[in-house]
């Protein structure tokens, strides 16, 4: 049973000490990941995912943050209770991650190529072989990484400067970075919201095929519905810190259950028939202060009076289809 | 007028209406945070409680006619004491109250110089900026090679041609300050300039000194103001400096640079003599240190330099 | 861009702001009023002997020519006579130069040394005591006048605690080392000479201190600032996220780009040391070129100050020049923008 995931994340909770309080960002996240899926997160600006990310990755900063419950299980172990070097270790070789706008996330003070290689001679050292690569087969390594993200003229990219290169580039180059030492689970952080959008076709593709290829686990997080339909097969819906619901992608698009996904999906403008697409009344809560129960009740059409009293647990609904909502809370069980 | 031009002039009362609106409320968002703000509050306290002693100066001191020509001789050189908290000088003047129209010196010298050296440094940086060509080339070459010195070794090598008084001191140091005005517009208007809103008043047809007026110089006016703050302290310092090699503030005149180089030849037994004029320096320029940088802080200006 | 290209340009316009310079230099010294030949043989001479000496000067000659002249002159490494003295002033500023540059150069080593870790541990510990400390110290370093450092320095140092000397370079008693490089520092420890080398220590100690407060001050600010606000970038966090080591991605991936806005203003730095000179050589009757050039401004010696100003232009602007292609160097961006 569990080797069948990559990552599990079970009823997590994260807060954080700010100056007004404490700010309850994660009230119960639960999702997960299968070997070889990809899977989506989606949901606004606002809502957690990235918190959510950087949880798995290890990179809270344990004061302010807080993380009073919940477990999540990369592979096997609990990465909130590895220790700084297992911490180490898992970054780069087991997980890695590619971010959201690839000029920032290069250093613009260095070639690309001290970068790339850099990332390779760290991440060796935790193989099972031990012992340093030559530089010479760190050099190979480099553009053979280049090689698989289409990048022609690797040795010039090594000694290019992030700001000589376009934003395709360097996107290119951060996804090698990404893959260079096999991870066995990616995090994709909104991989082409920062460039264009033909060039964001082009690295979700050139994505796509990699992870597929090479059996990678995705988490694609983003808050871009049309990419979630076209890169994922399942798809969590995230709300102010909550899972709200969970389903393969062409289920969700067909078959929207709670009030918030309904709602989303409606107010994606479309390109045929008349309506002018609407959006979901009110505003994301403030996490210092936030409405009892189900976080989304102020917002939804179809509030109960339930909704306000208890929070609700995400109900089976149809196979592989869960909802956290009052509404289905007569048919299915728990989950 | 005809259709078109009263609907633009109705829209144009709109936009005022609702800029003036928007100033009003930035204004007071500013001022909020202002209070909030520890360092700008200190630096403002600081340099308000030094104006209003220089404005008052002969009504807050002990001894007003001392800040002239006065000599007392057997009063002089005492130590601090009930009558004379500061002590007294070489002439038996009243040190602290000398240093009180010290700071009428150190004031008005900043608004002297920032006064002639800022309008024109501003005017050269708009022109520099939003022309650019070889106008801006030339202007620009031009401050670099006044830049080409430090301040204060400008200053003296204007001041050298001179006779040394108070008031060619602050021409000579209100000639180099331009520069630094003009440097600091020239690069804002740069950025501005291939902003929307200044490309649709050139479409709309103002004339460029009214874009230059309406459009760009409102949005230099934080980095501006925080400079001026800061540049009254760095005025002050390099005015102070001059004084105390001789060629600015000339005895009887009360300065406070020039205080402390008199008063550096009797240490360390007459110590007050260069120890209150010292302090009292110190503390306007921190003053005017402290305001600038929280100045910039609330108005979250990113100055040049300093 | 290539580096050699941005090189060569710097260097270009280093040259251009010095021609610049000496223009002015000039035109300060030539059209503003006062007769310098009057004034060095004072109201009583005769208008012969003030003729012969504007002669000897050259002062007759047009404007432009004598501009030549004095062109021509600084290349041949003459910078005319001092009009007081009579004397070569190349040969007094070369004879003054070494204690000035001897001063600003271990001012500089404090601005470093004192400077930059400060404030790379106030940007990394930000909001800590240290900080806390870092901004007091930037704050009081930029406010003091340089004079005052130093006269308070005196206070306490010297006449309070006896341990500094007040005055020169070395004490009276003290023989000179002999003189290679001009800097006692050096001369007495190539000479072997340890006793002076001490002395020569404790001497520079106050003054320089004296010149640093500024630039300390300065470069602890904007090292702070710069730290912290890299700390807080995405490309470091990336650089975790791929799992280089901690310790790795501070010294490298952070302070490098930490140490270019500091590196920038460095050349201002300098250039406030060298203005803090002239004072500080005042309060410390320092033998320098700053007290020679400020005697030169109280007598109108002409010469003597075009010469010294010369000579500190162009030192600002070599050191500009060194800076700018440091900082062009290090940080591709500059380079890069260069261009447009």
């Amino acid at each position: 049973m569990m080797d069948q995931y990559m990552l599990e994340i079970r009823d997590l909770y994260v807060y954080f000490r700010v100056y007004e309080g404490i700010s309850r960002v994660l009230d119960g996240v639960s999702l997960d990941v299968r070997k070889g899926e990809q899977v989506g997160l989606a949901g606004e600006t606002g809502c957690g995912k990235t918190v959510t990310m950087k949880t798995v990755m290890g990179a809270l900063k344990i004061p302010p943050a807080i993380i009073p419950k919940g477990e999540v299980i990369l592979d096997g172990q609990n990465v909130l209770k590895m220790s700084a070097k297992q911490l180490l270790q898992m970054k780069g070789t087991k997980v890695s991650m590619i971010f959201q706008d690839p000029m920032n996330a290069l250093n613009p003070v260095f070639a690309v190529g001290t970068q790339l290689f850099d990332v390779i001679r760290f991440s060796n050292r935790h193989t099972s072989n031990g012992g340093k690569l030559s530089k010479k087969e760190i050099l190979n390594r480099a553009i053979a990484a280049l090689d698989e993200v289409r990048l022609p003229d690797p040795k010039r990219i090594l000694n290019s400067y992030p700001l000589e290169l376009s934003g395709g580039m360097r996107q290119r180059v951060l996804i090698a970075m990404a893959l260079v030492n096999e991870p066995s689970f990616l995090i994709a952080d909104e991989p082409q919201t920062a460039l264009d959008v033909t060039i964001g076709a082009q690295i979700l593709d050139l994505l796509s095929e990699l992870v597929r290829t090479k059996g990678i686990s995705v988490l694609l997080i983003t808050h871009n519905l049309g990419v979630i339909q076209e890169t994922t097969e399942r798809v969590n819906i995230m709300y102010a810190g909550q899972v709200v619901e969970t389903a393969p992608t062409a289920l969700l698009f067909e078959n929207p259950k709670h009030p918030y996904s309904q709602g989303l999906l409606a107010s994606v403008p479309r390109l045929t028939g008349g309506e002018i697409a609407e959006g979901i009344r009110g505003t994301v809560p403030d996490y210092t202060a936030v409405p009892s129960g189900c976080r989304f009740h102020p917002r939804c059409d179809h509030v109960m009076p339930i909704c306000s009293q208890k929070k609700p647990s995400l109900l089976l609904v149809e196979p592989d289809h869960l909802v956290g909502c009052w509404l289905y809370a007569k048919e299915g069980g728990v989950k | 007028m005809t259709a078109d031009e009263s609907t633009f002039s109705s829209v144009g009362l709109e936009i005022t209406v609702t800029r003036w609106a928007s100033f009003k409320d930035r204004v007071g968002r500013s001022w909020y945070r202002f209070r909030r703000n520890p360092i700008s509050l200190a630096g403002g306290s600081m340099v308000l409680l030094v104006i209003l002693l220089a404005i008052l100066a002969p009504y807050v001191t002990p001894y007003p006619k001392h800040a002239g020509v006065f000599t007392d001789f057997s009063s002089a050189f005492q130590p601090p004491s009930q009558t004379h908290w500061f002590g007294t000088d070489e002439v038996g003047r009243d040190v602290f109250t000398r240093v009180i129209f010290g700071y009428r010196v150190s004031l008005m010298m900043a608004a002297v110089v920032l006064g002639l050296s800022v309008p024109f440094g501003i005017f050269l940086g708009l022109v520099a900026g939003y022309f650019g060509g070889w106008i801006e080339t030339i202007i620009m070459r031009v401050t670099d090679i006044f830049l080409a010195l430090p301040p204060l070794v400008m200053a003296l090598a204007i001041c050298s041609a001179f006779t040394p008084t108070i008031e060619k001191a602050m021409l000579a140091v209100a000639a180099i300050w331009w520069t630094w005005h003009c440097r600091l517009i020239n690069s804002i208007t740069r950025s501005i300039k291939t902003e929307e809103f200044v490309q649709a008043s050139q479409v709309i047809g103002s004339s460029h000194l009214r874009i230059l007026f309406k459009d760009i110089l409102p949005n230099c006016a934080s980095a501006i103001m925080v400079k001026i703050t800061l540049d009254a302290g760095f005025v002050i310092l390099v005015g102070a400096g001059l004084s105390f090699l001789g060629l600015g503030v000339q005895p009887p005149k009360p300065g406070l640079g020039t205080m402390i180089s008199y008063g550096s030849q009797h240490l360390p037994i007459k110590w007050w003599l260069t120890v209150f004029p010292s302090f009292a320096i110190f503390f306007l320029i921190l003053g005017f240190n402290l305001l600038g940088d929280g100045l910039r802080d609330m108005l979250d200006v990113e100055a040049e330099g300093m | 861009m290539k580096f050699i290209y941005f090189f060569i340009r710097r260097l270009l316009y280093s040259i251009l702001v010095l021609v610049g310079l000496s223009v002015l230099i000039f035109i300060i010294a030539r059209i503003l009023p006062g007769d310098p030949a009057r004034l060095a043989l004072g109201p009583f001479a005769s208008q012969e002997m003030v003729a012969r000496l504007r002669h000897q000067m050259g002062m007759d000659q047009p404007l432009h020519l004598q501009y030549v002249a004095y062109v021509r002159g600084i290349f041949h490494g003459d910078l005319g006579l001092s009009f007081q003295t009579r004397r070569s002033v190349s040969l007094d500023i070369a004879h003054y130069l070494p204690a000035t540059f001897e001063l600003v150069l271990v001012a500089i080593i404090w601005v470093l040394i004192i400077g930059v870790p400060f404030g790379v541990l106030a940007g990394r510990y930000k909001d800590s005591w240290l900080d806390n400390i870092s901004r007091v110290v930037a704050f009081v370093g930029v406010a003091v006048p340089p004079f005052v450092v130093g006269l308070i320095g005196q206070l306490i140092f010297s006449y309070g605690l006896g341990i500094l000397p007040t005055t020169g370079r070395l004490s009276l008693l003290t023989p000179m080392p002999p003189a290679r490089t001009g800097l006692l520092i050096l001369d007495s420890l190539i000479a072997g000479n340890f006793s002076a080398f001490g002395d020569a220590l404790i001497h520079i100690l106050l003054p320089s201190l004296a010149i640093a407060m500024t630039g300390i001050g300065q470069i602890t600010r904007l090292t702070r600032g710069s730290v912290s606000d890299v700390l807080g970038k995405d490309y470091i966090e990336a650089a975790r996220a791929f799992g280089i080591p901690n310790r790795y991605v501070t010294f490298k991936y952070m302070l490098k780009p930490s140490f270019i806005p500091p590196l920038t203003i460095l050349g201002l730095t300098f250039a406030s040391e060298l203005g803090n000179a002239f004072l500080v050589e005042q309060v410390f009757s320092w033998p320098g070129m700053a007290k020679y050039g400020i005697q030169a401004i109280l007598r109108k010696d002409f010469n003597a100050i075009m010469g010294v100003i010369l000579i500190i232009g162009l030192a600002f602007v070599a050191v500009n020049f060194i800076v700018d292609v440091l900082a062009g160097y290090v940080d591709p961006r500059i380079r890069i923008q260069e261009e447009s």
